[in-house]
């Protein structure tokens, strides 16, 4: 009888080996780079093929970070480039602030406009904003570009934050599929009580959809905190860079020799440290968010 | 949650018998909805409505951002046609895109099955989104670490195998494969989420009825599964096709469009054409072909994958 395979044992151990094999192929390369990270720099060309650092070490972090002296003799004889990756961490969680914190707010009130209150030109303007969403940013980057350069907004903050911080079309569109699937009859019962539409807005919109909030908030923050391109663009001084542009900018200054691997591998897991620790504490929410995000 | 009740006796607004005709300016729908809207308005018209219109008129000058622009009607489009770089660089986006779609497509439904049939624990869930919430500039540096021809790990393993060692990213055959094998890594367990997330939603007792009539595991997966998880499938295939076609992170860390022009994608080529050579107005040109090209693909895809019918009767 054929309803008995797929309660047959060997399928299923068949399919748990799979299974465990992609969780490898998923997880090997982190690995990989966290274990290259702890080695030290002497040790690296002993190691290549270790599953385990040798001469384990917490020298690469300190020194990206900058807390081993310059002229300490073990940084001159790894005659290495300077990297300054603590600036760059310290810019990753300036930029994604000045990005996501406004745009989930004012995404949020343009929301729950489209959601709820009538006014003229409404529906032409959502349209407006879904179809933006079409738009490649590689059409966008370049006005862009030339809008913040004519700006004086070169290298700052401001100049990298600014394209996300009033809004993204997918932050709305989420917001307003969200508000729209509530019901607004507390809502109308507030106005005629004689809520105003703020009072509604601060009082029962944002409380009521915290759950939403918080599952925008973590999709934003990783792929803001992600961001490479428009950064790449806007903020290449090291006063303003992000640790992608940090990463791209430390590996292509030392092409002649080798790189630096352990130093690089430091940074890489210095700069996926929060998005993995995201996923350590707050796991379900954050599988949750992005199995959602596909729901349109 | 706050209740209604206090949120209402806490509100300062005048009572509803006030005059209707002098109501205040603050108690008017259009005129709330209107400021609730504005600072998304404005970031909406400064940030994408105006440069996509702007895009498409640089796209009609010569800007070099140095010297004043010069008005040139379609000659880009007109030179376009005519340029070697841009037609290859069309070939080798459309390679990557089959390297990466099908494969990644198909790893993704391997695993969102296997996670819906043996553990869909979070912590399974949790190692297979992992690498989706590095971004690619990091997952490049670890692959281009792992795939080093002297000292990575991959080239020890394959040694190990008897499989000699590879330069991939300076080899020009192997240099395109395996910036879609990086990517193929990073969003294979989204995209299976992606599935999971859809299989949940096929009612279970479709599965009963087919294995009482003897159904064997591929055709239930065949005749049920896919059908049922197409617009799940669609909407996967559409954003990651979209997606792909404009790769530039991993090639910007790793090949830089090279060896030779075997990695030169479209984005890429239009990034150096606006940003290393200043030709502002002849990108501008490609960016807005690329635009029209990826709604067209948009489009026919959705055509094909008949999108807006459900299976689900």
């Amino acid at each position: 009888m054929k309803t008995a395979t797929s309660t047959l044992p060997i399928g299923r151990w068949v399919g748990y080996a799979v299974l465990i094999i992609f969780a490898i192929i998923s997880l090997g390369p982190l690995w990989i780079a966290f274990k290259t990270a702890l080695t030290g720099p002497n040790a690296l060309f002993a190691s290549g093929g270790s599953l385990l650092p040798k001469d384990t070490t917490l020298f690469n972090f300190q020194r990206v970070l900058g807390f081993i002296d310059p002229s300490d003799p073990r940084v001159q004889q790894t005659g290495l480039a300077k990297i300054t990756f603590f600036r760059a961490l310290l810019n990753s969680v300036i930029f994604t602030a000045m990005a996501v914190i406004p745009q989930i707010f004012f995404s949020a009130t343009a929301a729950y406009a489209f959601a709820r209150l009538r006014f003229p030109g409404r529906d032409l303007l959502f349209f407006l904003f879904i179809a933006a969403t079409m738009i490649p940013s590689a059409v966008l980057f370049i006005p862009n570009f030339i809008l913040i350069h004519d700006l004086g907004w070169l290298n700052t903050f401001q100049g990298m934050a600014a394209p996300y911080a009033l809004m993204t079309p997918f932050a709305v569109f989420f917001l307003r599929q969200m508000f729209i699937a509530t019901p607004k009859d507390v809502e109308e019962a507030a106005r005629v009580d004689g809520a105003s539409y703020f009072s509604i807005f601060f009082r029962m919109i944002l409380p009521i959809h915290g759950p939403s909030l918080a599952t925008l908030a973590i999709l934003t923050t990783v792929s803001t905190w992600n961001e490479f391109f428009w950064p790449f663009l806007i903020g290449r001084e090291e006063s303003v860079r992000v640790i992608a542009v940090a990463i791209n900018a430390f590996r292509t200054q030392q092409q002649a020799g080798v790189p630096d691997w352990t130093g690089l591998m430091a940074c890489t897991v210095l700069g996926a440290i929060p998005m993995v620790a995201l996923l350590v504490f707050f796991g379900r929410k954050v599988v949750e968010s992005f199995q959602f995000s596909g729901m349109k | 949650m706050p209740t209604p009740t206090t949120t209402v006796s806490d509100a300062s607004s005048p009572p509803l018998e006030s005059s209707r005709t002098h109501k205040r300016l603050t108690e008017r729908e259009g005129f709330c909805g209107w400021i609730f809207i504005t600072p998304a308005l404005i970031g909406f018209t400064l940030f994408y409505l105006i440069p996509t219109i702007r895009a498409f008129y640089i796209g009609l000058t010569n800007w070099n951002l140095l010297r004043a622009p010069k008005f040139l009607g379609f000659d880009n489009y007109v030179r376009l046609l005519g340029d070697q770089k841009f037609w290859s660089s069309i070939w080798v986006t459309v390679l990557y895109v089959v390297y990466n779609i099908p494969v990644q497509t198909v790893f993704g439904l391997l695993i969102a099955v296997l996670l819906k049939r043996l553990t869909g624990s979070v912590a399974m869930r949790s190692i297979m989104l992992a690498p989706f919430l590095i971004s690619n500039v990091i997952a490049a540096m670890i692959w281009f670490w792992m795939l080093d021809p002297v000292l990575g790990f991959v080239n020890f393993l394959l040694q190990a195998l008897g499989l000699g060692s590879h330069a991939f990213f300076s080899d020009e055959n192997l240099a395109l494969p395996t910036i879609a094998l990086i990517n193929i890594w990073r969003h294979m367990g989204y995209a299976a989420l992606l599935f999971y997330t859809g299989l949940q939603s096929i009612p279970e007792h479709l599965y009963e009825a087919a294995r009482i009539e003897g159904a064997s595991q591929w055709k239930m997966f065949t005749s049920i599964t896919l059908p049922l998880l197409r617009p799940t499938v669609v909407f996967v295939l559409v954003t990651s096709v979209i997606g792909s076609f404009q790769i530039f992170d991993t090639i910007a860390v790793t090949t830089q469009g090279g060896p030779g022009t075997s990695t030169r994608t479209i984005v890429w080529y239009i990034y150096q054409e606006a940003f290393s050579s200043m030709r502002m107005g002849y990108a501008s040109a490609m960016s807005t072909v690329l635009f029209i090209g990826l709604v067209f693909v948009t489009l026919v895809q959705m055509r094909v994958l008949r999108s807006g019918e459900s299976d689900l009767g």
